[in-house]
This record gives C-alpha cells, structure tokens and sequence, in this order.
C-alpha cells in the first residue's frame, strides 16, 4: 500500500523538481533583470514543493533514505515526471509556453488534492497553491503579452504552444498507482480535470488572440518512468555532485 | 525589452508606515511594473504594499541648481524648534 502512495507521491513531486530545474537553467540567462529572477522565484518555489513531497516519501520509506537520496540518487526510469515538463528552454516562448500549460494542470490537481484524506498531502497542497496561483497569473498574462504582441513575439509563442501540445494529455492519465490511490479518497482523480483544463487553457490562448491546436495523436509514456531524450541530460546534471563525490554535503 | 520604461517602486513594509521609495526597474507597463515590482523587491517579506510610478512623471530638483536650493537653510538653525524647553513628560519629540 506505502508503495502505491509512494509511486503517486513521485507522480507529483517528480513535476515540480524537473520542471525546477529547467527554470534553474534559466539563472541568469532571462531575457531581462526582472523576468530572470521571476522564473527563478518560480524554480525555488517548485524546488520547496518538491523538498515537502520528498521529506514525506523519505518519512515512508524509512531506514537510510532523505530527500535528498531521493532527488538525487534515482535512475532515470524511477521518475515519474510527464513528459511535458521535461522539454527544453528553447526560447521564451518554449519557457512560458511549457510553464503555461504545466501552471493551469497544477492550480487544477492542486485544489483537489487539498481535500485529501492523507493529512500531508493535503497539506503541501494547501501551502503551494498561493505559490501556484501566482505561477499561473505570471505564466498567462506573458501568453497574452506575447500571443497579443507582435507579429514576432506571436508566431513564437503560437509554435511553441503547437510544438509542446502533444505533451498535455498525459497529464490526465491515470497509473496504477493513481488508481489505487483514488479509491482511497488520497489521490486526485486526474481525468476529471481534463474538460476543466482545456477550456481553461483555450480560452486565455482565444484572449491572447492565439490558435487552440487540434490534434488527435498525443505523446506519453513519463508517468511510466519512459522519458524523453532530454531526460538524460537533465539528470546528468541534477546528480552530477552526488555521483561524483558521493555523500557530500555542503 | 531594452525600449521598456523606467518605473520608480515603492514598498510599505507593514500596515500603518508609508511606502518608501527602494529602487526602480523595467517593465512595458503599469502591470507589469507591479509584477516585476513583486519578483524583484518583495522576495524576502519585504511588504504589504506596492506601488509603482512611471520614472518619467517624477519632476526632479536640478542638482546644478543645489547652492541656491538648499544651501540658505544651513546657517539657520532658530528654524528647528531646538530653542525651547519641553516638559519631562513630553517624550518622542
């Protein structure tokens, strides 16, 4: 049972350190003063969410494990993360477009998994939803800002979100784990969100006067620990300290 | 980005101070300056309010113009009420 919650827990918080640490990449490379610290506030808050999660995955599983063996010391398949948040900082657009469709998704699971029965879960929920309501007012009003700009700034913004697109329906797919973990009235039963979501996200791209792609064939296979070919780098990374010399602390 | 205005911000750290000017930054407009405003400057509980103004509407006194502007009012110190005695009682003055 601790197994199908621990899976579900990764489910989430594997979300909010990978997509983290792609804003971390941005550190210093935004494209100006104010928007370079905006996205790093946004890493940091992901980053806090996912020390919550991942102190409570460590309480669970007891023995020699921590958040950070748990951050640090899995391999690739063992993240649960979906695809979407996996993709690159292309540009601007790729970052805001990717944050955008992440931001709306996560406002939604997030209010519902503050009404579940695990005490911590409803917890960290509670917390991280004034940090996620922020998220998403920075992350659509730069869609409108960009969608609604000019010529350039809107054709960018209208290729990434068709580019990223593909990535948005895993976020309601449910794994075993999920399943179990809804029958226990613990879990967040994501494929009752789906409708909810993209009305929600067509209607801001409509106001940023930008496309709603329609497609049939959607990517996935993150939830399943089958990641992208960016993965990889990603987590070469994010483990390089601790598999070189393990066991350091700062 | 390098076309966006100069706007001045201004923070309150608690209910019941003023807001005080702490330092300026970029943003295309009024909204965004508030945005900005909130990630640069309020990161560390810094306040309960912001404000932001555009740089542009902010009329400066002329530093060249300094001698005549502020120098008369040093030799006259009969201007701070210094010069009178104040009951014990009276504190914070």
């Amino acid at each position: 049972m601790n197994n199908n919650l621990i899976q579900y827990i990764f489910g989430i918080a594997d979300n909010c350190l990978i997509l983290g640490q792609r804003l971390g990449e941005l550190c210093g490379h935004g494209p100006s003063l104010e928007t370079d610290i905006a996205l790093t506030n946004i890493s940091l808050d992901l980053l806090g969410q996912t020390r919550s999660y991942y102190q409570y995955v460590a309480q669970l599983q007891g023995g020699d494990v921590t958040e950070d063996t748990v951050a640090f010391l899995r391999v690739e398949n063992q993240y649960l993360n979906t695809l979407l948040v996996e993709q690159p900082n292309t540009d601007f657009g790729y970052s805001i477009a990717r944050q955008f469709l992440f931001d709306v998704f996560h406002l939604l699971l997030l209010e519902e998994l503050q009404n579940s029965k695990d005490e911590n879960l409803s917890a960290i929920a509670k917390k991280s939803i004034k940090e996620v309501l922020y998220h998403k007012r920075f992350s659509s009003d730069w869609i409108k800002r960009l969608g609604d700009g000019t010529d350039e700034s809107h054709s960018r913004i209208q290729t990434a979100i068709n580019d990223l697109w593909i990535f948005t329906d895993e976020l309601f797919h449910q794994t075993d784990a999920d399943k179990a973990m809804v029958s226990q009235g613990i879990g967040v039963d994501v494929t009752l969100l789906k409708t909810k979501y993209y009305k929600e996200v067509s209607e801001i791209l409509e106001e940023a006067t930008l496309q709603t792609p329609q497609i049939e064939y959607f990517q996935k296979g993150g939830k399943q620990g089958i990641h992208s070919e960016h993965m990889g780098y990603i987590l070469t990374e994010l483990q390089y300290m601790q598999r070189t010399y393990p066991n350091m602390t700062w | 980005m390098k076309n966006w205005p100069l706007w001045e911000v201004f923070i309150r750290s608690k209910n019941g101070l003023e807001h005080r000017h702490c330092g300026s930054l970029h943003a295309s407009d009024a909204t965004m300056a508030l945005e900005n405003a909130r990630d640069v400057y309020t990161r560390r509980m810094e306040g309960v309010s912001i404000w932001v103004v555009p740089s542009a509407q902010i009329t400066a006194s002329n530093p060249e113009n300094n001698g005549e502007t502020f120098e008369p009012a040093i030799d006259k110190a009969y201007r701070h009420p210094t010069f009178y005695e104040l009951p014990d009682e009276l504190k914070h003055m």
